[in-house]
């Protein structure tokens, strides 16, 4: 692995007084896709939390290296600009910003740029077609009654137009019926390939990865990651569970 | 991330658009304070008709009777002794910019006033302290015969006699301690009378300047619509930041006739030491609709609750409105709703934002009366605390005398959440960025409705009052 886009070191964390990672270390490479899975309340949300810079969690101690720079201590929309993104498991809604314009914003914010209007709507709508969403979402006020189905597109529709360099997918796949997932994942699916971004998917079903290519998977218990291995390992966990790990995180 | 400190800067920013003073533009004043010899001077220096100068006298009596109001922010810093009710700018009224003295021409293109004029207005009236200095309608308006003038020119011109019927009738000097107060000293204002029918395409204007220092402004404004007639009305205000009280005692008297559509617009920006003390009232016939729409920025201390009386049948009136509470301010602002007619509907819409210390009451008041069957009304208010040292309180009032009704209301008051703002940087935007974009996401409702130009300037506001507030 000799081009390394994410390396972790010792990395301990929490909220308020109380410590949820406890010396985690994990290293992702420019383009892979990496599979983080654990029992409730094994710190897997904390750690995304963490690695994208949410202010309610605070790291103790430890690095968050992305593309060689040490993040600690720099805000969201810094990480962000960096390169990273995270898709929220239940984002917030916003009334009074349309999805469509939000997007457009955010990307003037990350590039400085002025954004085409013409070659943006088209790039939107052509993966908006591809996620399945009506043109009109475009149009709604940002999340505001959507349903749990059309906010997780809605995430990864901001994913595949702001271009990240590394994504990480906070349990994209909970709640949603099987056809939802599928689309889904073929929108992760073509992050990977157009963009040869890197993904780091925190999930506990299977379903999502049946047609994703993922490079590792790592079994995180009681804020440490115990196990890490191929894409086998997501298998065994399905048809074992976690109980096997439980011991290790000890 | 930090949630104090949030538009620190802003109530500065604010007011200096519209904050600077204009040196020598009086002719003459009344003396400080409120006695009957004034009162007498005021109607003389106005040449008023008899009727008025007595009804101004009555007022008066009325005024030293009735109680300050015991319920609603302190306005003791209010000493009428020190206020100077009447101003005469050193202008007479004209209608041509290029007459009208340089000093105070300048104020009103600094506002913006003769290029909007230019540009989307059917005619524009300039207050300066106490009288008008400019009044203007575009000829084809004119032509469809729509009267737009100063009260003064109204009081005796060709449309006295409507003029003495409708002249505080909805407001009686009677209704409140202010109206007593504006009857007896009022000045200025405009008067608009829409003929039969006639649908003015784009709105009319009065902006209110007040410059003197220590000084009251008490225009009258008196709209008619005539049956099945339109208007949109802008009423606009500002004053530059004095050190002692200053006073706004308004009135705003409409009357929306059968069928007929009004929309009012204010955009009120007074100073910081402005006590706002404004009264507004419409009734509205059979058929017709009434809209107002209200941004509310500036003033020390507000006292505003536009009234709507739906007399007629299938009358109807929406109500949209913002208020911004900063530093220094107590704005309780709200509207009344008054059903007396059967199927009569009432919509009411608004946002508040308080910071720094600011206080927002919101005051709502739906009184359905036994005559007003099928009524419906609907409130939605929703206030933001940009900080954790502003507040703002919602007291709303019903009052319904019919099982045949449909009534709603809701009431929502909030923070900035801390998720939503770590959310949008989450995408690559700025914590102030992300403040702002909240904020004018909040307040889309109503900048949607107010004309274009203001709401861009509503925009700048908010803009510039997240602007370098992130410690």
């Amino acid at each position: 692995m000799d081009d390394i886009l994410l390396k972790i070191e010792n990395l301990k964390a929490g909220i308020e007084g109380s410590q949820i990672l406890n010396g985690l270390d994990l290293t992702i490479g420019a383009g892979e896709t990496h599979v983080l899975m654990g029992p409730n309340g094994a710190g897997k949300s904390t750690l995304g939390n963490v690695i994208m810079g949410n202010p309610v969690y605070h790291q103790t101690d430890g690095k968050i290296l992305f593309g060689g720079n040490d993040l600690t201590g720099l805000p969201a929309d810094r990480r962000a600009r960096a390169g990273l993104f995270m898709s929220f498991q239940n984002p917030t809604e916003v009334p009074g910003i349309t999805l469509e314009s939000f997007i457009r914003n955010a990307i003037r914010q990350r590039t400085g740029k002025n954004v085409k209007r013409l070659s943006f709507s088209r790039r939107l709508h052509e993966m908006m077609e591809l996620l399945d969403m009506d043109e009109s979402y475009g149009e709604r006020d940002l999340n505001v009654g959507f349903s749990g189905g059309e906010k997780k597109k809605a995430e990864i529709l901001q994913l595949l137009m702001l271009e990240p360099k590394l994504a990480i997918l906070d349990e994209t796949d909970s709640g949603l019926d099987v056809d939802a997932v599928r689309t889904v994942s073929k929108g992760i699916g073509q992050f990977q390939r157009s963009c040869d971004g890197a993904l780091l998917i925190i999930t506990h079903n299977a379903e999502i990865l049946r047609d994703l290519k993922a490079d590792c998977t790592h079994i995180l218990v009681k804020g440490r990651i115990v196990k890490s291995g191929g894409p086998e390992l997501v298998d065994e966990i399905q048809e074992k569970g976690f109980e096997g790990y439980l011991e290790e995180g000890a | 991330m930090t949630d104090t400190g949030i538009g620190t800067i802003l109530d500065e920013l604010t007011t200096n658009i519209y904050d600077f003073r204009d040196e020598g533009t009086e002719r003459s004043r009344v003396d400080e304070g409120l006695t009957e010899d004034i009162v007498r001077r005021i109607s003389e220096e106005k040449k008023d008709p008899d009727w008025m100068r007595e009804f101004r006298l009555k007022a008066l009596n009325l005024y030293d009777r009735i109680p300050v109001p015991d319920w609603g922010p302190s306005i003791e810093g209010l000493d009428m002794d020190n206020i100077v009710t009447y101003v005469r700018p050193k202008s007479d009224m004209r209608a041509r910019w290029e007459d009208v003295p340089q000093e105070i021409r300048q104020t009103f293109e600094k506002l913006g006033i003769p290029k909007a004029e230019h540009e989307y207005l059917a005619g524009v009236g300039a207050q300066y302290d106490s009288e008008l200095v400019y009044h203007n309608v575009k000829d084809y308006v004119a032509e469809q015969g729509v009267v737009y003038t100063d009260m003064e020119s109204a009081l005796t011109g060709e449309y006295a006699d409507m003029v003495r019927s409708h002249f505080m009738k909805l407001v009686p000097p009677s209704d409140h301690k202010f109206a007593a107060l504006h009857g007896a000293v009022w000045s200025g204002g405009s008067f608009v009378y829409v003929p039969k029918g006639v649908r003015v395409d784009i709105p009319l204007q009065s902006y209110f300047r007040l410059n003197a220092k220590g000084a009251g402004q008490f225009e009258h404004t008196l709209i008619i619509v005539d049956e099945g007639a339109d208007l949109h009305f802008i009423e606009g205000c500002s004053a530059p930041k004095w050190n002692v009280a200053n006073l706004h005692a308004g009135c705003v008297e409409l009357y929306v006739g059968r069928n007929a559509r009004l929309r009012y617009s204010t955009i009120e920006n007074w100073s910081k030491n402005m006590y706002n003390l404004n009264t507004k009232r419409a009734l509205v016939e059979e058929g017709a609709r009434m809209e107002w729409v209200s941004g509310s920025f500036g003033s020390h201390v507000s006292y505003l609750y536009p009234t709507t009386i739906l007399k007629g049948a299938h009358a109807d009136c929406e109500y949209t409105g913002i208020t911004f509470a900063g530093k220094g301010q107590n704005l309780d602002t709200g509207c009344r709703m008054v059903h007396l007619g059967e199927h009569t509907s009432s919509l009411v819409t608004t946002k508040s934002l308080s910071k720094d210390g600011g206080i927002n009451t919101f005051r709502s008041a739906v009184e359905v009366m036994r005559t007003a069957r099928h009524a419906k009304s609907s409130v939605d208010c929703s206030s933001l605390m940009l900080d954790s040292v502003s507040r703002s309180d919602t007291i709303p009032v019903m009052d319904i005398r019919t099982q045949e009704c449909d009534i709603g209301h809701e009431a929502k008051i909030g923070r900035i959440s801390d998720e939503t703002v770590f959310y949008l940087m989450s995408r690559g935007i700025s914590e102030e960025e992300a403040r702002a974009m909240i904020v004018a996401g909040f307040a889309d409702p109503v900048s949607k409705e107010l004309p274009l130009e203001y709401a861009a300037e509503m925009n700048n506001l908010i803009r510039l009052e997240m602007e370098g507030s992130i410690g």
